[in-house]
């Protein structure tokens, strides 16, 4: 079963087609990945996908209903969570606040509750800090539970995001390049981290640059080029379609690994050189 | 219990009690007892600005607008058409909620310096429907308002206002604190930091802008109403600009996002001129010149800065960070 149908989707920015007759289904469970050079558009569908933008044409479907057009905070009411590739951490907050803001839509509550704090609110409240803090040793954060955001380094904050996003209790989970600053170890860590989401039963989406990341932990495959789409499929059936290896992974590994495989370990070779 | 007491909010609205509980050793006139209420007056509208400006993060220039109304709103209609004031001051309140909710509607919508023309524009219709329906509100020459009273009992004199208006101040403060701790005051803080990330999360951000200007309204008209009973009179003064631009620099120099910097941006600023009309001709330089010397040496306000250097350090950041690593 599809959890997301995206119906020929196209996004204009002035004379230019950043995302044009897009169409694609993500299964319900899966791990599927948008893959793509710099520019071909992947950031501009994630937001398409979350209500961040709107889009030019055509429709997004999710669990059966249109939600073309609404607001980000319906697309999250609907259960579809993101995280941000340009960090959207709240730094005037305490990390176990920004979780906690993700909890939103389950402890909201009215005005006058909230200005009055009555004696139930102010029950949630606390369970509302203990799940934000279990979510925060979920993603590995549990030596930053008293930290203050602002206080964090990247990776710190890239998990962060993601307990954020986790806390929205997503049925949908968007990730936008999130192992990008990473080193590889950390890289590591959040390969293991998107295996687990998968495992609760969270469909993951991926856009992500790093191809071991995406090879491994990848069900299926989207790969953009030009805001169109070039291919579809498995990790296997897509690395070795001409067409891709040409656009993207051509451009991006120009010298030497030539096929399959060998890019995988070209990319995990350059990434050790990094180190 | 010790570590509740110490807490910001629990400890300081005790110190605050103690603080309005201990004052009157110290108020040896009436003119002391005028600044005092005074004071507490202005504190209630800061903590509701503050909300708006400091947590939130969007701006009004126009609250003296809201103060004014709910002033006007209660005066004409207590002492022009003879409604019991308990009555004239809810209804006013209403009415000032909703003209803030219809407003804000589509000013909100804009940001930064857009936002602070439209509201400085709704403040100066509001002074100048003020001072030309003077058929109504007596125009420049202002209007005589009705002592307040409560079922035949009437507050008149600064001590009984004194009580009054540290009782209200104390609420005011319990209020503010309440919603900046519930989910809707972190939703407000964190629209402030990233209104894409808060949304993406659930929250509608254009409701909850719409939602805190409204609250910050009825904070101002409320103390409004009661400045208007107090002191027995009111004038377009209280409704221009420049007491706009006051409002928020109390704000500012308290401390943004720090409900009891409201309050002492409050203190300072409206104590400050008291103590510097002796020296009348210098007044506004030293103003002036107290206000340049904040923003250079305390730019986060004088509340926050002087927490930031109490704060013992934490540990756990530095452990955190070399585990991570």
């Amino acid at each position: 079963m599809s959890m997301m149908q995206v119906e020929a989707l196209g996004k204009k920015f002035g004379g230019l087609n950043a995302v044009e007759d897009l169409s694609f289904e993500i299964p319900a469970g899966s791990v599927y990945s948008i893959i793509g050079p710099n520019g071909a558009g992947k950031t501009t569908l994630l937001n398409l996908l979350t209500g961040v933008y709107r889009p030019s044409s055509g429709r997004i479907r999710f669990d059966g209903q249109d939600l073309s057009g609404r607001a980000p905070h319906e697309f999250a009411r609907h259960g579809i969570a993101r995280t941000f590739q340009n960090l959207q951490v709240f730094f005037n907050m305490s990390a176990l606040e920004n979780v906690m803001v993700g909890r939103y839509l389950q402890e909201r509550c009215g005005l006058a509750s909230a200005l009055l704090r009555f004696p139930r609110l102010a029950r949630a409240e606390r369970a509302c800090r203990e799940e934000a803090a279990e979510l925060m040793r979920y993603v590995g954060l549990q030596d930053w539970l008293t930290a203050a955001s602002d206080a964090m380094p990247y990776g710190a904050l890239k998990r962060l995001e993601i307990a954020r996003a986790l806390a929205t209790k997503p049925k949908l989970m968007l990730l936008d390049e999130p192992a990008a600053g990473l080193n590889p170890t950390e890289a590591l860590a959040l390969d293991d981290l998107i295996g687990r989401l998968a495992g609760r039963g969270v469909t993951v989406v991926l856009v992500e640059h790093n191809m071991k990341l995406v090879m491994g932990v990848s069900d299926q495959i989207l790969v953009l080029d030009y805001g169109r789409k070039l291919a579809e499929g498995s990790a296997q059936a897509v690395r070795n379609d001409p067409k891709v290896i040409e656009a993207y992974l051509g451009s991006e590994i120009a010298h030497g690994a030539a096929y399959g495989e060998d890019i995988a370990r070209a990319v995990a070779v350059a990434a050790e050189m990094h180190r | 219990m010790l570590a509740r007491l110490a807490s910001p909010r629990t400890g300081g609205l005790l110190a605050l009690a103690v603080v309005i509980a201990l004052l009157p050793l110290a108020l040896s006139n009436k003119y002391f007892y005028d600044v005092a209420i005074l004071v507490g007056l202005n504190a209630i509208v800061c903590i509701g600005l503050n909300l708006l400006i400091g947590y939130a993060g969007q701006i009004s220039l126009g609250h003296a607008g809201f103060f004014g109304l709910g002033a006007y709103g209660s005066a004409v209609l207590a002492s022009r058409y003879g409604w019991p004031p308990l009555a004239a001051l809810l209804a006013t309140t209403g009415a000032v909620a909703m003209l803030a909710y219809v407003v804000g509607r589509p000013i909100l919508r804009l940001r930064g310096h857009y936002l602070a023309m439209a509201t400085l524009g709704l403040g100066i219709i509001i002074f100048m429907i003020i001072s030309t329906e003077d058929k109504f509100t007596g125009g420049p020459d202002g209007i005589s308002v009705v002592p307040f009273s409560v079922a035949g009992f009437a507050l008149q004199g600064e001590r009984v206002w004194y009580w009054v208006v540290g009782a209200l101040l104390l609420v005011a403060v319990w209020l503010g604190l309440n919603l900046i701790e519930s989910p809707t005051g972190r939703a407000l803080r964190a629209l402030h930091s990233s209104e894409v990330g808060a949304e993406v999360v659930g929250i509608n951000a254009a409701e909850h802008k719409l939602m805190v200007f409204v609250v910050s309204a009825v904070f101002a008209s409320v103390a409004g109403s009661l400045a208007a009973h107090y002191s027995g009179f009111v004038t377009p003064s209280k409704v221009t600009f420049l007491h706009s631009i006051e409002l928020v620099t109390m704000v500012v120099f308290g401390g943004l996002a720090s409900t009891f910097g409201a309050v002492v941006g409050a203190v300072v600023l409206t104590t400050l001129p008291q103590l510097l009309a002796a020296f009348e001709d210098y007044e506004m330089m030293v103003f002036g010149a107290v206000m340049i010397g904040t923003m250079i040496f305390l730019p986060r306000g004088v509340v926050p800065s002087l927490a930031r250097l109490l704060r013992p350090r934490r540990a756990g950041g530095a452990a955190g960070k070399d585990s991570l690593a």
